[in-house]
């Protein structure tokens, strides 16, 4: 996704990359799918927003305790949950909460993830020992762990939540922008940025930052698969979103007691994850080979 | 104010790495005027890169230091300048072109955006459209057409590459450009092009250039004064007729005899016997003397000045001692 974004200023080199992506069945099934995602998602906020929230109150909001746990139908295709709502629509309205804030948290940990990573090595010595060491600090607590506990010592709310998730992913991006740039800046092209007079804001950004692109992306989209993981074990463990927002994880923690009595409940969800986790690493995976210079045919 | 543009006085620079010290350069001394050009020849490793590189102040810190010495720039001491005034003097005053065209453009940005770089880093001032008008007449001034403006390094030959550096070591107009080895990493056609036209553009700006090398043909053709260096030390240093002409120095005279001639029907080319010595563990006296046909034993033991001869001429080397110009002082 991103990489067609940059594409349009860099026409030639990422319409190479681009061609080759396309080559890749299985990365172009997972683009398709997190595509159908994100038209999802946005269809559930168009509809939220010209209906006045009226639908969402309605439908995914609404029990009819009468018809608890029924199974798939042809009124209800996923069937009911414990509360009687509709599984299909909650999984829908699930959607936009594990994409956007999982995209966010992703954004956020590259942005920051990135300028530690980009500065530490290019200027190296003592600034580069600072921060990575802290860098390595933090990748020694479980990013589980780490953000459920950030979750519990902020409290419980959707930023919180968002703010947990981003600071655990910052040192794999660090460290992922710091190798790259250790690689591109060595070459004598930065050298000869250096001979025409560039400061060093200039040649990190214009120079180091887009010849490093290729593995950020890569690391970028799974680490996206891993955020929406992190955000739907959060909710599963009670930290993340509240119900009765849908949300996958807190649909499957929810759904556990009953997983004797109607497997729908928990497997729907489960699967919606799944597909979700899979798309996006299918995609990494196609954009890693895609981006690889060595393949370069 | 002074005499010179380029003032280099008694510049040593060394390598600081885990195997020792290296000394890189040892009490350099090099002038250049408005205008002219010197070649700076020697084979690989002997420190032609190193001056060049400390003259702009890239030298790669750490392993690399300069230990001594004084640039001075139309009177300014450039080891002096705090690193933001430094800025002010790269690419605006000199620049430079690098040895590999291949790997000193920036791969994902276009060419034309990489010549109006250095308009826009020294000229603040201009609009958007100006710099860009004016780096597309610096890629008409060296061959490209300007249509090429939103090409990528990659979509170029090497050839033309080259022309895109050129273009941006002379878009800023400096008054000396260094030219590290400019056409080693071009074939010989497409080696003269790049020469006559750098060598037009210069003398249409009448920049100064350091022109690195290490093939005699090419200082024959563009230089004024030479200066041979060989293992850190100038070694021989004079006006490219003085050089040619009347060689003084041993290491120059085998440079020569490597070199195949015209008249003479020579069925082997006279190499230089040996090696350059390891720069960790120079020889205590003259540096070349492993390698010298005219050693003598005060040679190991003791390292000759650069001495000076009546008409300017210099060599370092103890057989001229009797032919050296006393000075006062």
């Amino acid at each position: 996704m991103k990489a067609e974004k940059t594409g349009k200023q860099q026409r030639s080199l990422w319409q190479e990359a681009w061609r080759r992506f396309k080559k890749n069945k299985s990365a172009m099934i997972g683009l398709a799918f997190f595509a159908a995602l994100i038209v999802i998602a946005i269809a559930t906020l168009v509809i939220d927003f010209a209906t006045g929230n009226e639908f969402y109150q309605n439908y995914v909001i609404n029990q009819d305790l009468t018809s608890r746990l029924k199974g798939p139908s042809m009124e209800h295709i996923f069937g009911q949950d414990e509360f009687g709502r509709d599984m299909l629509l909650r999984m829908i309205w699930a959607v936009r909460y594990s994409l956007f804030m999982g995209s966010m948290s992703i954004i956020i940990s590259l942005i920051v993830g990135g300028i530690l990573g980009a500065v530490s090595g290019y200027y190296g010595k003592a600034v580069d020992g600072v921060i990575m060491r802290c860098m390595d600090i933090l990748l020694a607590i479980p990013s589980m762990l780490l953000a459920t506990a950030i979750v519990a010592a902020l409290g419980t709310s959707l930023v919180n939540v968002l703010i947990a998730i981003a600071i655990s992913y910052v040192p794999t991006f660090a460290r992922t922008v710091r190798a790259s740039v250790l690689t591109v800046k060595d070459q004598e092209f930065i050298d000869a940025a250096r001979a025409i007079g560039c400061h060093d804001g200039e040649i990190i950004f214009k120079y180091i930052i887009p010849n490093a692109m290729a593995p950020i992306i890569v690391q970028a989209t799974v680490g996206l698969a891993g955020a929406i993981l992190s955000i739907a074990g959060l909710s599963f463990l009670g930290l993340g979103i509240q119900p009765p927002t849908p949300e996958w994880g807190a649909m499957l923690s929810n759904a556990r007691t009953y997983i004797r009595d109607a497997w729908h409940v928990t497997v729907i969800p489960g699967l919606g994850i799944m597909l979700t986790i899979l798309a996006l690493n299918l995609m990494g995976d196609g954009l890693r080979d895609a981006l690889d210079p060595r393949l370069k045919d | 104010m002074s005499e010179f543009l380029l003032e280099v006085k008694d510049l040593s620079i060394i390598y600081a790495t885990e195997d020792g010290v290296v000394q890189a350069l040892t009490h350099a001394n090099v002038t250049l005027r408005q205008g002219e050009t010197l070649g700076l020849v020697g084979e690989t490793g002997a420190g032609k890169t190193t001056l060049a590189r400390g003259i702009m102040r890239l030298i790669p810190d750490p392993p690399g230091k300069i230990v001594s010495g004084q640039i001075l720039f139309d009177g300014t001491d450039l080891l002096r300048l705090p690193a933001k005034e430094m800025r002010k003097y790269r690419g605006r005053q000199i620049s430079m072109i690098f040895q590999d065209p291949m790997t000193s453009l920036n791969p994902v940005m276009t060419v034309g955006d990489q010549i109006r770089e250095v308009i826009m880093t020294h000229h603040p001032e201009m609009s958007r459209q100006d710099t860009k008008k004016h780096a597309e007449n610096m890629m008409e001034m060296v061959g490209i057409t300007s249509t090429r403006y939103g090409d990528y390094p990659h979509q170029f030959s090497g050839g033309m590459k080259q022309r895109v550096v050129i273009a941006i070591a002379l878009a800023g107009e400096p008054r000396l450009l260094i030219a590290d080895e400019p056409t080693t990493a071009l074939d010989v056609t497409i080696q003269a092009q790049v020469l006559e036209m750098i060598h037009a553009l210069k003398r249409k700006s009448n920049t100064a250039m350091l022109l690195i090398t290490h093939d005699l043909g090419v200082v024959a053709q563009n230089c004024d004064s030479v200066a041979i260096i060989y293992a850190g030390e100038i070694v021989e240093y004079g006006t490219l007729r003085q050089v040619y002409k009347n060689v003084l120095h041993p290491y120059t005279e085998g440079l020569f005899g490597s070199v195949p001639s015209l008249e003479a029907n020579a069925q082997r080319l006279a190499a230089i016997e040996g090696m350059m010595p390891d720069p960790t563990a120079l020889p205590k006296g003259c540096k070349f003397v492993d390698r010298c046909k005219y050693a003598t034993d005060r040679c190991r033991t003791e390292s000759p000045r650069l001495l000076e001869m009546e008409d300017g001429h210099k060599a370092r080397c103890f057989r001229y001692e009797d032919r050296e110009v006393k000075r006062h002082g």
